[in-house]
């Protein structure tokens, strides 16, 4: 019963890869999560090599270890910083090899329908399969495999652009072909057209054409999104790596990919949800990319923006009792985040109270920002979201924004008219004085003039953020 | 322009309005600094102390009206501090607007312009120069201390060699700031707290300093305490006997009681009466601190300890800032400070009166020959207005109505998308072949499984969510471990291919996730 127990080993795999995704609910039992999704994978890996229908297990397994030994000495490389790329360019892995799988279900398929019926006997394996499908079932084969090789294309290059795009090799502007949408809905269509054409023929070329159609929306889809919106992006990714791995799943008669590949994928739908909601804006408009024009007349900016030296900031912290730390991508980029955790231990060891406040879309993944204080040792408990803290700022001394904007924008609350108008943003204009550390006199990724700027407590602490805590630094005592 | 603080001429007032802390805040927003001799000395600060601070220490009284251009006092001016107001000089200082008139047609008379510090607008900007907030905090605190004085017992509970000891019970009527710090320093003193107050709405602050919240049980419209400045309003008949009442009920077990109710510019209202007062146990102590308002307690005299003939002793000195000279002087001093830096915009050394700014505008009776008290209400309406429960004002029946009508919504949505969704699942089951529909119901269980548990991942760790789900997405190298073994060899590169990305997928994912929540410290 070589096969009851594959389906066994495969329940359990299931069961582990939920207990892993649910561990993830708090920061200790998420240790522990985490090896229970090692194990599964293990698990389901091993019961496919002893499992039916595979072979040349030896070339598999050294593959496997090669890919290992690159995925190893990647993860232990990688900077905190670069974690949106990475998560990036594996998803286009997935990607990919979700097309390879598509693209070898078919060739096999177009192998076993040319049998003869002993020629089919003599199969075995996945060709096995195959031969003892209907003609029925074999026609819903052919869309689910289609459906994989499109989700799967469009990962792959839609990934390949967003790691591009994060990694600063490409321009992180929304860039359109001209034609914009149309090119993308165009593509679409004629993927749709090789749907029914292969559905009826079965033949390789429609297939060949949908690939190439859906790697150009792919590709251009994610080159009209800008760099603010990469979290809703990398997240959406996220999901379609997952239903691509379903899509292949129902094509392979795999209970196990199309249960992980629903988990995967709905895992990152709701991040994309969850992202979406924090900018306050539909998921397709994020996706067709760019913001709208304004509907209105903007309000125009009052008072100026006041300029303060480090000695000017490091002043008010030693004054000040509790201190709410704003970062944003502007933090990643400029590498401050030691620095920011050595001016919050040192501010600590005065008994002050300092806390962090994130704002779900800070960064360019989510969750970036606890990544990167977590790694530079900020401890988690004083990390706070921005639903648990924007009650907190009147009563806050101090508030530092390192490297964000959009997300501590008051038009977003004050002005109708602004494109981020009704976005929850973190208030953090309500505390008694506001420092923002910024490069330069610019406005945001979305090009909002932003009034917090121009607040009568707000000092703007110009500098690369790096630079500036350093320099601020040594004169807390 | 200079500022310049008299000595305090009230009898037993030691608080002053500068300190040398405050002075040297001064004299960064660019004024020079002047003070009478001995001015702090009450308070503990000495000359010596003021002119380290670079304050000019003036001889008298009369030559400090004269060169200084703002004078900051504590005390309401007397005739002869008033007159020696001139045309064009600011006076900061307690002033008690609503009971002085001829101090305000003093004032008019000379062209000064005052700021009385007790009309600063509680407003959340200005809490910064609440002055009576700040005295009240310390006269909360110095009432359990005096009580303590008092009282001849323990205030926390022991167990000793020597017997045990029962913790005293205090009970403090009126949760306002006087009231919250009474109830702060009573709590960490150890002794079972009680407070009461007539807005209900203070009783999340009262249980957030560790006491317990005495409820009527008294059904009446309340009245919003965050409307009429955070102060408490007269109340109607019925409510006010089911609170004599209940003080009724607590007065024997009480061993001390704190009382800090006032109502805005009327006598103090008489809560604790004479049979309540007969009813405590010899011993008990009242610290009465509306005494200058008449008092709460029946009994009280004003600026005395009385004791009564069942032996409790009612406290009603109206002094207890003035008892701590150096903590309140340094609060008032710092109050002050923060006036000057809202009159001083471009801290240049320069008062600008803005008659615009609603804190200034507010705490201004006269200004350049007028009298202009009372103020128009604050443009920015009460910022501790807290935004109305609406559920709260609804009666059983209309709450469980309300109840009853969101649950039918929201069973009907959850039917109507049960139904559509068996709909769909049926259509399709009609048409597809039943070995699809097998992996059809694992997919659909899955996609549900997934959203349940995906709600529950914590934001901070969305980052190793995508790490981790990204690891277990390479599980598709299961497809390609299925077909390796096939003929062709077209396949069998392909596969290779898919089954060495999915390598580095599954190594990659599960390790740089493990690094990132290794990362994840408490502190």
């Amino acid at each position: 019963m070589e096969f009851g127990f594959t389906t066994a080993a495969y329940v359990v795999a299931a069961v582990l890869f939920i207990l892993s995704l649910g561990g993830l609910s708090n920061q200790e039992s998420a240790k522990r999560a985490v090896w229970y999704g090692i194990v599964g994978m293990a698990l389901a890996v091993f019961a496919t090599l002893a499992g039916p229908g595979s072979g040349l297990w030896l070339l598999s397994l050294l593959l496997i270890a090669g890919g290992g030994f690159i995925g190893t000495y990647v993860a232990q490389r990688v900077q905190m910083t670069e974690m949106p790329q990475l998560v990036a360019a594996m998803h286009s892995l997935v990607g990919l090899a979700a097309v390879f799988v598509g693209f070898n279900a078919h060739f096999e398929l177009g192998r076993v329908l040319l049998m003869d019926d002993t020629g089919k006997k003599a199969l075995e394996g996945f060709a096995a399969l195959l031969a003892k499908k209907s003609s029925a079932e074999i026609s819903i084969l052919r869309v689910e495999l289609f459906l994989g090789i499109f989700i799967g294309a469009i990962t792959f290059t839609g990934s390949v652009i967003a790691y591009g795009k994060l990694a600063g090799k490409v321009t992180s502007a929304a860039t359109k072909l001209p034609g914009g949408h149309m090119l993308n809905a165009g593509a679409a269509a004629l993927s749709f057209l090789c749907l029914i054409w292969y559905f009826n023929t079965g033949g390789f070329f429609p297939l060949f054409l949908m690939t190439l159609a859906s790697l150009f929306i792919g590709y251009h889809l994610i080159m009209g999104i800008g760099g603010a919106d990469m979290p809703v992006v990398v997240s959406m990714l996220n999901s379609y790596s997952g239903w691509a791995a379903a899509a292949i799943g129902f094509s392979l008669g795999n209970d196990l990919l199309i249960v992980v590949g629903a988990l995967v994928g709905s895992s990152g739908a709701i991040l994309s949800y969850i992202m979406c909601k924090a900018m306050n804006r539909h998921f397709v408009s994020v996706i067709l990319g760019g913001f709208g024009g304004p509907q209105g007349e903007q309000m125009a900016v009052e008072g100026e923006m006041i300029a303060i030296e480090a000695d000017g900031v490091s002043a008010a912290l030693n004054d000040a009792d509790s201190v709410i730390i704003i970062p944003g991508y502007g933090m990643a980029v400029a590498q401050a985040q030691q620095a920011v955790s050595e001016l919050t231990r040192k501010l600590r060891a005065q008994g002050k109270e300092v806390r962090f406040a994130i704002h779900p879309v800070a960064g360019r993944l989510p969750g970036h920002m606890n990544v990167l204080l977590a790694e530079a040792k900020v401890p988690y408990d004083i990390v706070l979201e921005m639903d648990e803290i924007n009650e907190d700022f009147p009563e806050t001394d101090v508030a530092i924004v390192i490297g964000s904007n959009d997300i501590v924008n008051p038009a977003a609350q004050d002005d109708p008219n602004s494109p981020i108008a009704g976005m929850p943003v973190l208030e953090c204009w309500k505390a008694k004085q506001v420092f923002v550390s910024k490069r330069g006199q610019g406005t945001g990724y979305s090009g909002i003039e932003n009034p917090l700027f121009f607040k009568e407590n707000t000092r703007m602490f110009y500098g690369d953020a790096k630079a500036s805590l350093d320099k601020l630094l040594p004169m807390i005592n | 322009m200079k500022i310049g603080t008299p000595k305090e001429i009230f009898d037993g007032e030691n608080r002053v309005a500068m300190t040398p802390d405050s002075a040297l805040q001064l004299q960064k927003l660019g004024y020079e600094c002047a003070i009478e001799t001995g001015a702090g000395a009450a308070a503990g600060f000495s000359d010596e102390a003021y002119k380290a601070a670079g304050v000019e220490v003036v001889k008298t009284a009369a030559s400090l009206w004269k060169t200084a251009d703002i004078v900051a006092k504590v005390r309401q001016p007397n005739a002869t501090e008033l007159k020696r107001l001139t045309k064009g000089k600011t006076l900061i200082s307690f002033f008690n607007p609503a009971g002085n008139e001829e101090g305000m047609e003093a004032a008019k008379a000379k062209g000064a312009n005052v700021i009385a510090m007790e009309m600063v607008p509680r407003i959340s900007r200005a809490q910064k120069m609440d002055a009576l907030s700040s005295m009240a905090n310390i006269a909360g605190y110095r009432a359990v201390i005096e009580a303590g004085n008092n009282f001849g017992r323990f205030f926390t509970g022991q167990v000793t060699a020597a017997g045990k000891v029962p913790p005293a019970k205090v009970l403090v009527v009126g949760a306002g700031v006087a009231g919250l710090a009474a109830i702060g320093t009573s709590t960490s003193l150890g002794a079972i707290t009680y407070a009461f107050d007539v807005r209900p709405e203070v009783a999340e602050q009262v249980e957030s300093m560790g006491a317990e919240f005495v409820y009527l049980d008294f059904e009446e419209e309340q009245q919003d305490g965050a409307a009429t400045g955070g102060y408490a309003s007269v109340q109607s008949e019925e409510f006010r006997n089911a609170q004599l009442a209940k003080f009724r009920e607590l007065a024997p077990e009480m061993d001390i009681v704190i009382t800090t109710a006032l109502i805005p510019n009327r006598e103090a209202p008489k809560l604790w009466l004479e049979d309540m007062v007969a009813a405590m146990k010899p011993g008990s102590v009242i610290v009465d601190l509306a005494a200058e308002r008449g008092g709460n307690v029946e009994g009280t005299v004003a600026d005395e300890k009385v004791v009564t003939d069942n032996g409790v002793t009612i406290v009603g000195y109206t002094d207890f800032p003035s008892r701590m000279a150096a903590q309140s002087s340094s609060l008032y001093a710092t109050n002050i400070r923060h006036m000057m830096t809202d009159l001083t915009p471009e801290k240049d050394g320069q008062v600008n009166h803005d008659m615009e700014d609603d804190v200034i505008r507010g705490s201004t009776v006269t200004f350049d020959g007028e009298i202009t008290f009372p103020p128009p209400p604050p443009k920015v309406q009460a910022i501790a207005a807290q935004p109305k429960k609406e559920v709260k004002e609804l009666t059983p029946e209309e709450k469980r109505a309300q109840e009853v009508a969101e649950f039918k919504q929201q069973t009907k949505s959850q039917v109507t998308l049960l139904a559509v969704g068996g709909a769909l699942m049926l259509l399709v089951g009609a048409i597809a072949p039943a070995s699809f529909m097998q992996h059809f119901i694992v997919f659909v269980l899955a996609v549900f499984v997934g959203f349940q548990v995906i709600w529950g991942v914590s934001h901070s760790l969305h980052t190793p969510l995508m790490a981790v789900t990204n690891a277990i997405s390479s599980i598709i190298i299961l497809g390609a471990l299925m077909q390796i073994g096939s003929g062709s060899f077209l396949v069998i590169l392909l596969a290779a291919l898919s089954v060495f990305m999915a390598g580095i997928n599954i190594f990659g994912g599960f390790l740089v996730t493990r690094r990132m929540l290794a990362m994840f410290q408490k502190s």
